[in-house]
């Protein structure tokens, strides 16, 4: 198979991209150094090229209950112009996808879904429209950036089209304009304050020019990981899956429970799982010895039973090594991970590890 | 493209290595290694006095990616580390043949400085892998 190219994907490689697969696309790992790109997210402005996830368009008269039955976040809560955060549950209470719904309009909503997951959710969400009133439209004419750091907006603002300008500077956290194909999001992936701008492809390479004419630095997915890793935000696939729940994954805050009658997929076995308590947790570990955190590794502590890290690195930002890891649910305060075959030190906290540009840890 | 300065020697597994007038071989890894491996975080080196037989693993570097092991590539004694790399492993990219050198062994066994690949070799060697 063909690696599938976004619309930056010659731009990547004319700007020097070091480019790798992921989940089928030839993306940027990084420019030249990623911890550099790392640093100047948290301390200035980054952007990210992210169209290979998955853009897809939800209108009807029966969109907003659909997706109150597909989602365990609920969608009810939005009013038009306002994103959520929510997974996407199989009957079990495992995790399929986690996602950004945005409610476009009354009926009308949009779903950024991820890139390695896109066959499987659109297979899910086609099977559940049966008899819904509900119109799917996956949006491959779209490119999206997302523009992160603490001087992303105002470095951005100038460089959107005129129509977006002040309706952006306005936007406040998890909000989103349109204006024609364009849409601007005040959402993100890093723990930063930024924008995440979706747009027709054949714009993108001349927007992504403008930014770093602007100051904002390309980055690659490396530099992505690591940063979402130090603001404790889950990677699919790696920090969960079909086979853990949401109340596994530190993600029981996405939960909507209210009101009762809501009959969302996957909700009985959450229910019982709340009631009985998970067995198993996610936490954050900040590794108290010298050495990096990697996925896989196990966990063992003196409560008994062990766990595995799920996503670990070193935090460039922090100048350690953190990871997220999903353990016994009794266990607290301290582990040891088994790195290259010694047992070493580590403290159990829950993430984030950095938060607009501070280490809590 | 990586820098192979002709006046190394090099092993098949990306280590460098330069013989000092003392008669002692700075080792470290290249710069095709470095370039493979992307921003280093954490270098792992051994004990001054410690030997080694050659191609025995003896210091660790990890990068952003992955951990790799660095082989010793003659055999001999360590008779001196950068410990510059415990608070900056970044020197690894920033100057893989200079401040990035990893460790000093005094060799044990003279002929098999002779037996690794110059620079050329290596060069054609890293062409074929990509």
């Amino acid at each position: 198979m063909t690696a599938q190219k976004t619309p930056l994907h010659a731009t990547h490689v004319a700007m020097g991209g070091r480019m790798v697969d992921f989940a089928g696309w030839d993306m940027p790992l990084h420019y030249g150094s990623q911890v550099q790109e790392h640093h100047a997210v948290r301390n200035a402005a980054g952007m990210f090229d992210v169209s290979h996830m998955s853009i897809v368009d939800l209108s009807g008269a029966g969109a907003e209950a659909w997706l109150r039955r597909l989602l365990a976040n609920d969608v009810a809560r939005l009013p038009p112009g306002k994103a959520l955060y929510t997974c996407m549950l199989n009957e079990d209470g495992g995790v399929l996808d986690d996602l950004i719904v945005y409610r476009l309009g009354h009926s009308e909503y949009r779903l950024v879904l991820n890139a390695a997951t896109r066959a499987e959710d659109l297979g899910w969400l086609e099977r559940h429209l049966v008899g819904a009133d509900v119109e799917l439209k996956p949006r491959v004419d779209l490119a999206m950036l997302a523009v992160q750091g603490p001087e992303a907006r105002e470095r951005s603002y100038e460089r959107l089209p005129a129509a977006l300008r002040a309706a952006a500077e306005a936007l406040k956290p998890f909000h989103a304009v349109q204006s024609g194909r364009w849409l601007v999001a005040r959402t993100g992936y890093t723990g930063e304050d930024g924008y995440e701008l979706m747009l027709p492809g054949a714009e993108a390479p001349a927007l992504w020019s403008r930014l770093a004419v602007a100051g904002v630095a390309p980055c690659g997915l490396g530099a992505r990981d690591t940063l979402r890793l130090e603001a404790g935000l889950n990677l699919y696939g790696a920090d969960m899956d079909e086979h853990t729940t949401p109340l596994e994954s530190n993600l029981g805050w996405t939960v909507a429970w209210d009101p009762a009658s809501r009959a969302f997929i996957g909700r009985e076995v959450l229910e019982a799982q709340r009631t009985t308590g998970p067995e198993r947790k996610l936490v954050g570990l900040v590794l108290e010895a010298r050495g990096v955190l990697r996925a896989h590794q196990a966990v063992r502590s003196a409560e008994g039973g062990l766990g595995e890290v799920t996503s670990g690195g070193f935090g460039p930002t922090l100048g350690k090594s953190v990871a997220l890891a999903r353990i016994p649910a009794a266990v607290q305060n301290r582990c040891e991970v088994e790195i290259r075959d010694r047992w070493l030190p580590a403290r159990i906290v829950a993430p984030p590890f950095v938060r607009h540009g501070t280490p809590r840890v | 493209m990586s820098e192979t300065p002709v006046e190394l020697k090099y092993v098949k597994s990306h280590e460098w290595v330069r013989q000092e007038d003392d008669g002692s071989l700075t080792v470290g890894i290249t710069d095709h290694a470095q370039a493979l491996l992307g921003d280093l975080v954490f270098v792992e080196l051994p004990q001054v006095g410690r030997s080694y037989t050659a191609g025995q693993e003896c210091a660790v570097v990890e990068s952003v990616k992955a951990a790799s092991d660095v082989y010793s590539p003659v055999s001999g004694e360590v008779v001196a580390v950068n410990d510059a790399l415990a608070d900056t492993p970044e020197l690894i990219n920033q100057s893989p043949y200079g401040d990035g050198w990893l460790l000093r062994l005094r060799p044990s066994e003279s002929t098999e400085l002779e037996a690794l690949l110059d620079a050329e070799a290596y060069a054609a060697q890293m062409a074929e892998e990509s």
